[in-house]
């Protein structure tokens, strides 16, 4: 298998493959993820619902978890490798809570009655725990895994950050997908939660230039600055929007439940490709870049060809599951 | 070596995880089939009986399918965490591999799985079985890619190594490297085994507390049929696959026979305790020739002994019991199957002694037992290699210190104990509830349809909307 493509090429796809894989993981499974995390706070109820809400979906999205690492592991097994080894401790918690509140969500429905609130307590823990882990990771990722105290204390924080936006998202996805008092309460937490995701997104966009001298010439040269300047603005635009747009009051014919939904998605792509035009076109920061990790051309021309095919059919079937569910949630049944 | 050396808990780590996501595709592989089995019967026949083995299955499959993908996922994060050389030598072939394997099989499985779990009442008769086949064919196109990977670790062609790297060359060699066919027949055949046994052993259980109903005798009778069919064909495979083995990496065969010496009528060794010290069996009972016999089908054949890889050779021992332990269970199962069938035939499920659904409860995990001694044949017996002449075991590890992989390895068991306990619970407590099990999902019940208990059974159903 020869190349098809100019070979210095193949690196740059792979990354925006891996970045669009990973984009898509953070807002679906990041709702998921937030909802786990809201589970806490609702009643039983009111929880049987909110598990409902995400049931069809949450295998699929963790998939774009697999594929995101899996392109990771294929492309850039030299990066790949060094990232995991360092992130080692919280992967393997992160594991461990991917795992708890994945079979939780079949648990609590299947086993003994007086044991559903194990599972419960499970999905909960489970979902925030996996939360927290990636925000974790997020941290040490951006400060090229620094074991400094103060880069400690920062991962501390991107850790709270990430889970506050997954609760977010969490809160918007409930908004869309239920109604009457518990949709209300879901419109509150995504008030709440507004405001601390768009700090932590402030937060770490003003750390991250501070800690890299190459970062911060990136962002802050001319003409640049000014090229950049419009994703900062659309973000605070969007922010202060959705901020007005919760406290209006519901339409009755609940037609605009999916905007928050919406405007949650396109903070989250603002937020990565910022941090994607930071790093570009660095894997590991200032160390390791796209083409010294990538895998030979060969393998990834291969892998290229199956995945111009695949990859719409897989957006195409995964739009079709949705459409299926669409509507508001309602009990599940296997019959 | 003391207990420390992080190589050796790295591998006590993999296996740990690989052992205990290998139980859950084993089932979902074959159970998905037979789903569709059951739901075309009952489109075909209308009879109610399929469609109440459809209603307790696929409430089994679901809580496996989800335990099979949460440790699917961990398996995924394994190999940057524990073996980076692993990829760093044979990622351009295993990249690949693994990518194809997420982009047809795993998207495939995960977006179905919901329309077939829970799309029942949502899509068209028609699409909700197709949901049911994509989601069958994804498992099973799964388990092809991932056995094509494995199968190339052990019989490696199609390859040249450049500066240290593995390149592939001709890729439909390396798809179809030589041991793949065998493995991957064996392999289905395991999961249609199990999933035999596991379907007779629940349903005997079953009519053994109260008769249970039409559906639960028509899966006994479906579970034992299937295994006196398959197990034959298995037994079969194996032996060809051990053919092709000796061809390919003889060091194993050597280990799986116990055999010290390279010479002709070699005995077929069934008890004995090989002592790495003194290069020899202890207590050994034997059939004089027998392994010269199978492997080479003449009393005089010259089977390779372990002498001629001298410091390069697997440990003897766990390969020589593991091959015990997988085809003392094939004989088993056979006999169980066999008499199992003849005896359906001539009274019927409910003409069945008792202790013969006794038997078949003592095997309802069987296949569990067999398909894990099976793969530790397997890969034990491929060591010092990781890849059959490329890779060391040794050299794929990473910098993860001890301490830190033995953390992990302690969380991992113990979530794993934990959670095997857990599922072998319920699978129990939805059979005792039959096809009236609280539905996987929260239950509200709908206006005028009350969920209520299994009839004849006395055990309130709080869970009504569990
Ligand atoms: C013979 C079959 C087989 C074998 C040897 C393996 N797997 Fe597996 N795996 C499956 C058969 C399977 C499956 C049947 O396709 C599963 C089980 C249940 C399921 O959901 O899909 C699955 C799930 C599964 C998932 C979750 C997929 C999803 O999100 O739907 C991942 C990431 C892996 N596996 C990864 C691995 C890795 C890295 C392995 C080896 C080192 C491995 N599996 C061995
Ligand atoms: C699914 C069934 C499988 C089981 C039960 C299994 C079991 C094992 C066991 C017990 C070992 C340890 C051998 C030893 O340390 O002596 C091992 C090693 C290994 N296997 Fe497998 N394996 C399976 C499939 C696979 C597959 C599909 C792959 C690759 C894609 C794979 C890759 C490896 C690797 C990388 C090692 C090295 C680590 C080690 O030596 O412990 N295995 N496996
Ligand atoms: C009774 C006759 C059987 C024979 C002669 C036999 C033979 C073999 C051999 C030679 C291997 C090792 C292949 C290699 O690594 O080169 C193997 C592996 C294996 N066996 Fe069996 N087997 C038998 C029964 C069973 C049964 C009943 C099951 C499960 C239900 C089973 C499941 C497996 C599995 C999962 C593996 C590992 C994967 C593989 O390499 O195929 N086997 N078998």
């Amino acid at each position: 298998m020869t190349p098809f493509l100019p070979p210095e090429w193949l690196p740059v796809i792979f990354a925006g493959l891996m970045g669009l894989s990973i984009l898509l993981y953070v807002i679906l499974d990041g709702y998921d993820l937030g909802v786990g995390m809201l589970s806490r706070l609702a009643t039983d109820h009111d929880r049987d619902l909110m598990v409902a809400s995400i049931g069809p979906f949450w295998d699929a999205n963790e998939t774009w978890l697999v594929l995101g690492i899996g392109l990771l592991l294929v492309a850039f097994p030299v990066a790949h490798g060094e990232i995991l080894t360092q992130l080692y401790i919280p992967v393997a918690l992160m594991l461990v809570g991917l795992i708890l509140r994945g079979v939780a969500f079949e648990f609590r429905a299947k086993a003994e009655p007086i044991n559903k609130h194990y599972w419960d307590n499970a999905f909960f823990g489970g979902s925030l725990l996996t939360a927290l882990c990636q925000g974790y990771m997020l941290g040490a990722y951006v400060l090229g895994f620094d074991q400094s105290l103060a880069a400690v204390l920062f991962c501390l924080l991107a850790a709270a950050g990430l889970a506050v936006g997954y609760i977010f998202v969490g809160a918007c996805w409930l908004i869309y997908k239920v109604e009457g008092e518990l949709q209300r309460r879901a419109a509150r937490w995504a008030e709440v939660t507004l405001w601390l995701t768009a700090l932590a997104m402030a937060v770490i966009s003003i750390a991250t230039p501070l800690l890299s001298e190459r970062i911060f010439d990136r962002w802050f040269r001319l003409p640049e600055f000014i090229a950049l300047l419009p994703i900062p603005l659309a973000a605070a635009a969007l922010f202060v929007g959705l901020a007005i747009f919760l406290r209006r009051p519901q339409r009755v014919d609940d037609a605009l439940s999916w905007v928050p939904l919406a405007v949650a998605g396109i903070l989250f792509a603002l937020g990565f490709i910022g941090i994607a035009y930071s790093f570009y076109p660095y894997l590991i920061a200032d160390r390791l870049d796209i083409w010294q990790a990538a895998a030979s051309p060969e393998a990834l021309s291969i892998i290229l060809i199956g995945t111009i095919f695949v990859l719409p059919v897989i957006l195409g079937y995964s739009l079709l599951a949705h459409w299926i569910f669409r509507g508001k949630a309602t009990q599940l049944s296997y019959y | 070596m003391d207990g420390l050396d992080p190589l050796m808990l790295a591998r006590i780590q993999f296996a740990a995880n690989i052992s205990f996501h290998i139980l859950f595709p084993t089932i979902t592989i074959a159970l998905g089939w037979a789903l569709l089995g059951f739901k075309i019967a009952y489109n075909r026949t209308g009879n109610e009986a399929w469609m109440d083995a459809y209603k307790l299955w696929v409430k089994v499959f679901a809580l496996s399918f989800a335990m099979g993908v949460v440790s699917g996922i961990t398996m995924s994060f394994q190999f940057g965490t524990n073996w980076p050389g692993f990829m760093e030598r044979v990622g351009n072939i295993a990249g690949p591999l693994l990518a194809y394997e997420v982009l047809t099989a795993f998207f495939l499985e995960a977006v179905f799985l919901g329309i077939m779990l829970f799309g029942f009442r949502r899509v068209p008769g028609w699409v909700h079985t197709l949901a049911t086949f994509l989601v069958a064919a994804g498992t099973t196109l799964s388990a092809f890619w991932i056995i094509v990977l494995n199968s190339w670790m052990h019989t490696p062609v199609g390859y040249e190594i450049r500066d240290g790297v593995a390149h592939a060359t001709n890729w439909g060699a390396i798809i179809f490297n030589p041991s793949m066919p065998y493995r991957l027949m064996h392999m289905l055949l395991a999961s249609a085994l199990t999933v035999a046994f596991l379907l007779a052993g629940i349903s005997a259980w079953r009519w053994l507390r109260d008769g249970g109903g039409d559906g639960v005798r028509r899966a006994l009778k479906t579970g034992v049929y299937a295994a006196a069919l398959l197990i034959p064909v298995q037994i079969f495979v194996g032996d060809l696959h051990g053919l092709k083995t000796l061809e390919h990496q003889p060091a194993k065969i050597a280990a799986m026979e116990a055999n010290w010496e390279t010479r002709g009528q070699v005995p077929l060794v069934l008890f004995a305790l090989p002592d790495e010290a003194t290069r020899s069996n202890k207590f050994e009972i034997a059939v004089p020739n027998g392994a010269s016999l199978i492997l080479k089908h003449e009393a005089d054949g010259v089977v390779p002994g372990l002498n001629d890889f001298k410091g390069e050779h697997p440990p003897v021992a766990p390969v020589f019991w593991g091959f015990r332990i997988m085809v003392g269970i094939g004989v088993l199962m056979l006999l169980v199957a066999w008499t199992g069938a003849w005896l359906i035939r001539r009274r019927g499920v409910d003409g069945l002694p008792r202790w013969y659904a006794y038997a078949l409860v003592a095997m309802t995990f069987s296949g569990w037992v067999a398909t894990l001694a099976g793969w530790y044949v397997t890969e034990i017996g491929r060591q010092p290699w990781l890849v059959t002449g490329i890779l060391r075991t040794g050299e794929a590890a990473g910098p993860v210190g001890a301490t830190m992989i033995a953390g992990s390895l302690t969380l991992y068991l113990a979530v794993y104990v934990v959670l095997l306990a857990a599922y072998i619970a319920v699978l129990y407590r939805l059979a005792r509830l039959g096809s009236h099990a609280p539905q996987g999902k929260p239950m509200f019940p709908l206006p005028g349809v009350a969920e209520g208990p299994a009839r004849g059974q006395s055990e309130p159903l709080v869970e009504a909307r569990a």
